[in-house]
């Protein structure tokens, strides 16, 4: 018994951020497999997306957290650790901005989808608390993938807009979520998805610069075009 | 109180995927040891989802259909009500006056209990009671047994929850307790700390989005106190007899005592 009491003062004493739960290596596998098939069994288990992300993450975040160290605004972005909430947004004032700007077409996104940015899971996994921030910006900027992408959260547009994330972040869970979603969309949606939706997806997923990299939150006057042209991000079909 | 609350709903689930199903075999074990024959008044304390009471219920329906059964071979004379029963050939597995008491802490468990009653169509002879078993809302020497199982751990008093079960208890009624116990067995040990603490906070996550409720579950049966010291409390609260049969190399133990 003093093995376990050891591991249970260790698990206690190592936690990294509020919410942390530290893992064993054979609990992370179990984790990624476990949350993987609850995943697909049951898609309204989004918590279960997520924590599929946290086990997998292991490559891809410090990869995308170098890529954000190396980028002026990426940087900025890791100093300052700002979060999108509700409470933190001015909904007022960026409804009021001018059509096709970046904030107003945002909050057009969230109210048309009836969605919110304080749904996303907060991290539990992930034994690193800047990798954990890593994670929990990409959450919270995946709204704003879907206004750049035009996309709805149907689950069509949600398997688009993953494509476009598997090539940006290299993330498994995208990678995943981009074979795996489609498996419950109709031939004719498939048809579109396949023809048309999934190069332009891939084909901008590549071109652009890191999504990761841009500080939305100061630039929410900026046209939403212009940000596309910017990163790189081809008009949608 | 809230870690029930919030596995109230897939408590079922969850104890049929950590124990693969093993804990049915427990509980059936329990009502066996207990032999309950028809008229007993059981009280079943931490009940919740109701899985003693049913398979109480079971038990006396059977022994009594049996007695009738019986009865009728031999043309013993029969009241009228047994006649009328014997010609409801189906379902109709009747408790006759054998009851059971479900009592928890937890409405949520309670309410699924409930509900899984009214599913399977158990109506007769059960009684739900929200109560605290430090504090049982019974007066004293009531019941014909009394059993907890996989409850007492989560007491914070356990020597007031045993003295309880001895008030409520009628002379020569008897005590039964199933719970998580202490593996001596070093290999049987291991594993089965292995599987503990990697894959049931697991199991937690995945199945009810709720890793802490499992890993506080796991904890929390290391620090209950082991068969031999759990036999010394029984004793204290004044039951005779008491004694504990370990399943499962002491994974889980049946503890009984009498009230004399």
């Amino acid at each position: 018994r003093g093995g376990e009491k050891e591991e249970e003062e260790e698990e206690g004493w190592h936690q990294l951020y509020p919410g942390h739960i530290p893992t064993s290596p054979l609990q992370k596998a179990l984790l990624a497999a476990g949350s993987a098939v609850m995943a697909l069994c049951d898609p309204y288990r989004h918590d279960m997306v997520a924590v599929l992300g946290e086990t997998t993450g292991c490559l891809a975040l410090p990869n995308l957290r170098d890529k954000m160290k190396n980028h002026p605004e990426g940087y900025h972005i890791l100093q300052e650790r700002p979060r999108i909430r509700l409470s933190t947004l001015d909904m007022a004032r960026l409804r009021g901005l001018p059509d096709g700007s970046l904030g107003r077409e945002y909050v057009r996104f969230l109210e048309d989808n009836k969605v919110s940015p304080d749904t996303r899971m907060p991290p539990k996994f992930v034994d690193d608390e800047e990798l954990a921030y890593v994670i929990q910006r990409y959450r919270e900027v995946h709204d704003l993938m879907h206004t750049l992408l035009g996309m709805p959260t149907n689950m069509l547009g949600e398997v688009v807009v993953k494509w476009f994330e598997a090539v940006q972040t290299g993330l498994p869970m995208c990678v995943l979520g981009a074979a795996f979603g489609p498996v419950r969309l109709s031939t004719r949606k498939l048809q579109v998805l396949a023809t048309q939706l999934v190069p332009w997806a891939i084909q901008s997923g590549l071109n652009a610069s890191c999504v990761l990299n841009v500080y939305y939150e100061q630039r929410w006057e900026q046209p939403v075009e212009s940000l596309r042209e910017e990163l790189g991000i081809f008009p949608p079909p | 109180y809230q870690v029930f609350e919030s596995v109230a709903k897939k408590y079922d689930v969850m104890n049929d995927s950590m124990t693969l199903g093993v804990h049915r075999v427990w509980k059936d074990i329990l009502v066996h040891k207990m032999n309950p024959s028809p008229g007993t008044l059981l009280l079943d304390v931490a009940g919740g989802t109701g899985d003693i009471a049913f398979r109480f219920i079971n038990y006396v329906s059977s022994v009594r259909e049996r007695q009738l059964q019986r009865k009728l071979k031999h043309h013993q004379s029969l009241s009228w009500q047994e006649i009328f029963e014997s010609y409801q050939k189906d379902k109709f597995n009747s408790v006759g006056d054998s009851q059971v008491v479900v009592c928890d802490i937890n409405r949520e468990m309670l309410k699924v209990g409930k509900q899984k009653a009214q599913r399977l169509g158990y109506s007769e002879g059960l009684s739900w009671v929200l109560g605290n078993a430090e504090e049982l809302p019974f007066d004293n020497d009531k019941f014909d047994v009394y059993t907890i199982a996989f409850g007492i751990r989560n007491v914070t008093r356990i020597d007031l929850a045993l003295q309880e079960a001895y008030r409520v208890l009628k002379p020569g009624g008897r005590f039964l307790c199933l719970e998580f116990s202490h593996v001596s067995n070093p290999l049987v040990s291991r594993l089965y700390d292995l599987y503990s603490f990697q894959v049931i906070p697991v199991l937690g996550e995945v199945i009810a989005g709720d890793w802490s409720s499992y890993q506080y579950l796991v904890e929390s049966i290391r620090r209950f106190p082991p068969q031999e010291e759990l036999k010394a409390m029984i004793e204290d609260a004044g039951f005779f007899k008491v004694d504990y049969e370990n399943l499962n190399f002491g994974i889980v133990a049946i503890h009984s005592g009498f009230k004399l």
